[in-house]
């Protein structure tokens, strides 16, 4: 690793690549967010699987094999591809998960099917399209990265100009409707703005495998934070780190093939999130279900205890730990928890509720009754 | 009652989602200030129209006008409170972010809401008493809470006609409190409030106006004349007290 990183300051190549798969990322993080939040996580699945026929085509109309003409004739695909999809759902009864289905089959079938027909041909061009289903980050040159730059400078400002229409039309359609704004518009823009970045990435991780840095490193920023742009943000750099890293990776082991290594990376920032997030996360979580449980309990043993209190004139009145049991859920640590907290003071087989605990208890009991 | 303005015409209106009409040949007038309940069974059309008026959906046939124009042309006029399960509330953002958009509309296009916006904002916060709860990220809301925060979303577009689609569906007494309280205030100002309904018992209560729906139009008018066995019945169906009592 550390010799990559030296790499990086004097290998050309290297750093060319290392650059795109982390601008490749920080778009994909920036509008995978956008995706995950309409609930349209799959829809990147079926766009990429879905512009392989348009590679396929581009080539056997044009016979070259410039990146840039591959990918304009992905992007023709993906979105006839996508407006499909939006036809089948909205015109017939059919539901959108049918209808992504349907679409990413067939479209990835007849890409297939082209792809062989190709390769059968007796020109030798033909080579190399294939790259394209997995991905091959170390033919990404100079003019690849150039124009990742600048589509993820189109993509910022109009993420930018349009942010407040973007934010509503996510969160409730129909309102922003009502309030006059062309949710059409805002739509295709957001929809056409993944697929250009889906489109960008084919070439590096491959149609098969694009849908999950599109998607996994906005599962990961969610999981961090309640902010919209915040979550863009971090989203957008959880990929370019995932780009750099699964690079970084692949590059010093062997050439590991660099588009599974970022996914795996990107899923690794997903998992770490998942357990570790404060809010959000499952190890949190549990920890205060757990908690809440004991506290519980707690409150539960000290009211019980105010109960026996109640009948005696002198409420520090001491009782034996006997009487207790019959009340399941006290234990010998709840009631050590108890003294600790000043509530009741234990004196060998004795205790006593003190001031402070029959209070705490009062309060108690009177919150439950209103 | 003759010179008396109207708020909403409907003429005509049908709406079907596919080959079953939802809405059949409705006509409707809404006077200018009433507060009113649009109450049928489930399935009888009353979210769909509400959508069709504020143009959500395309109704097959009919017209519909506010104040004598058009909805486009009048949606300055307009506020919508959608019912609470339409959308996601785990979405990442405020409650004072959400009653903010109540402002995007007079905004327009790109502008960026700013401390004029905010100020509306808060404002409308105050009136339903989510002051308090204005960072509260949006899920953490009860739904009671919730339901507050899109009456102020709606309050803070300042219309003069308001439609509510369900607002006191599923919440805590103190908010449906406020709620109504709220509703005869903008009434008291001048403003129409137009409430699809489901309790049957708090409609001489709440409301001054009714309409019953069932597909098509049942009855239209004051509560005090028209909400009656005869149009519950109609509405409802012979089992109608069974609704009620629900």
């Amino acid at each position: 690793m550390q010799e990559y990183f030296n790499l990086l300051w004097t290998d050309y190549t290297l750093r060319t690549i290392t650059l795109g798969t982390a601008v490749l990322g920080a778009i994909c993080g920036m509008l995978g967010s956008f995706a995950v939040l309409r609930k349209e996580s799959l829809l990147g699945d079926a766009i990429s699987h879905a512009a392989l026929p348009g590679i396929a085509l581009a080539f056997l109309i044009t016979g070259a094999k410039d990146s840039g003409t591959l990918l304009l004739g992905a992007l023709v695909s993906g979105l006839i591809g996508t407006f499909w999809i939006r036809g089948i759902t909205s015109k017939t009864h059919l539901k959108s998960d049918t209808a992504l289905g349907l679409i990413l089959s067939i479209f990835f079938g007849f890409g297939m099917l082209l792809l062989t027909f190709i390769q059968k041909q007796p020109n030798a061009n033909q080579a190399g399209l294939d790259k394209y289903l997995f991905g091959q980050a170390a033919t990404l040159v100079e003019s690849d990265v150039k124009l990742m730059i600048i589509v993820i400078g189109i993509s910022l400002f109009v993420m930018l100009l349009f942010w407040k229409e973007f934010k509503i039309l996510l969160f409730d359609a129909d309102y922003t409707k009502t309030l006059g704004f062309n949710t059409k518009f805002i739509d295709v823009l957001i929809t056409f703005l993944i697929v250009l970045a889906i489109v960008l990435g084919l070439q590096t991780v491959g149609v098969v495998l694009m849908s999950a840095i599109l998607l996994a490193p906005a599962a990961a920023s969610r999981q961090w934070t309640n902010n919209l742009g915040t979550m863009v943000l971090l989203s957008a750099l959880i990929g370019a780190f995932s780009g750099v890293f699964g690079t970084a990776i692949s590059a010093s082991q062997n050439n590991l093939s660099t588009g599974p290594v970022i996914v795996l990376v990107a899923g690794a920032f997903v998992l770490f999130s998942f357990i570790f997030s404060p809010k959000r996360g499952l190890l949190f979580r549990e920890i205060r279900f757990r908690k809440n449980r004991t506290d519980l309990k707690l409150m539960k043993t000290l009211q019980f205890m105010y109960g026996i209190a109640q009948d005696h004139e002198n409420i520090s009145h001491p009782h034996a730990i006997r009487i207790l049991n019959n009340f399941q859920g006290y234990t010998r640590d709840s009631l050590k928890k108890l003294e600790h907290e000043g509530w009741i003071s234990i004196d060998g087989q004795q205790w006593a509720m003190t001031p402070k605990g029959y209070k705490q208890a009062q309060e108690m009991y009177n919150q439950q009754k209103k | 009652m003759e010179n008396q303005s109207l708020a909403v015409q409907i003429d005509d209106l049908t709406v079907a989602y596919n080959y079953k009409p939802v809405l059949w040949d409705i006509d409707l007038s809404v006077p200018e200030g009433v507060l009113m309940a649009i109450v049928g069974p489930n399935g009888a059309g009353k979210s769909t129209l509400i959508k069709a008026i504020l143009g959500i959906i395309k109704p097959i046939a009919g017209t519909i006008s506010i104040f004598g124009k058009p909805y486009a042309k009048q949606r300055k006029l307009v506020a919508y409170v959608p019912q609470k399960g339409s959308v996601d509330w785990d979405f990442p953002t405020t409650a004072l972010d959400v009653v903010m958009m109540g402002t995007y509309g007079s905004l327009g296009w790109i502008k960026r809401p700013g401390q004029k916006e905010k100020k509306i904002a808060l404002e409308s916060m105050e009136k339903v008493g989510m002051l308090p709860y204005k960072n509260r990220q949006i899920s953490q809301l009860s739904g009671g809470q919730q339901q507050r925060v899109f009456l102020a979303r709606a309050l803070a577009q300042d219309a003069s006609i308001y439609f509510m689609d369900e607002p006191f569906q599923g919440v805590d007494a103190t908010t449906e409190i406020a709620i109504i309280n709220i509703l005869k205030e903008l009434r008291k100002a001048g403003k129409t409030v137009v409430v699809v309904h489901h309790d049957l018992q708090t409609v001489p209560e709440y409301f001054d106006w009714v309409t019953f729906l069932n597909v098509k139009k049942i009855a239209t008018g004051p509560v005090k004349d028209i909400f009656n066995d005869d149009n519950l019945t109609k509405t409802y169906g012979i089992n109608y007290k069974v609704a009620v009592n629900k």
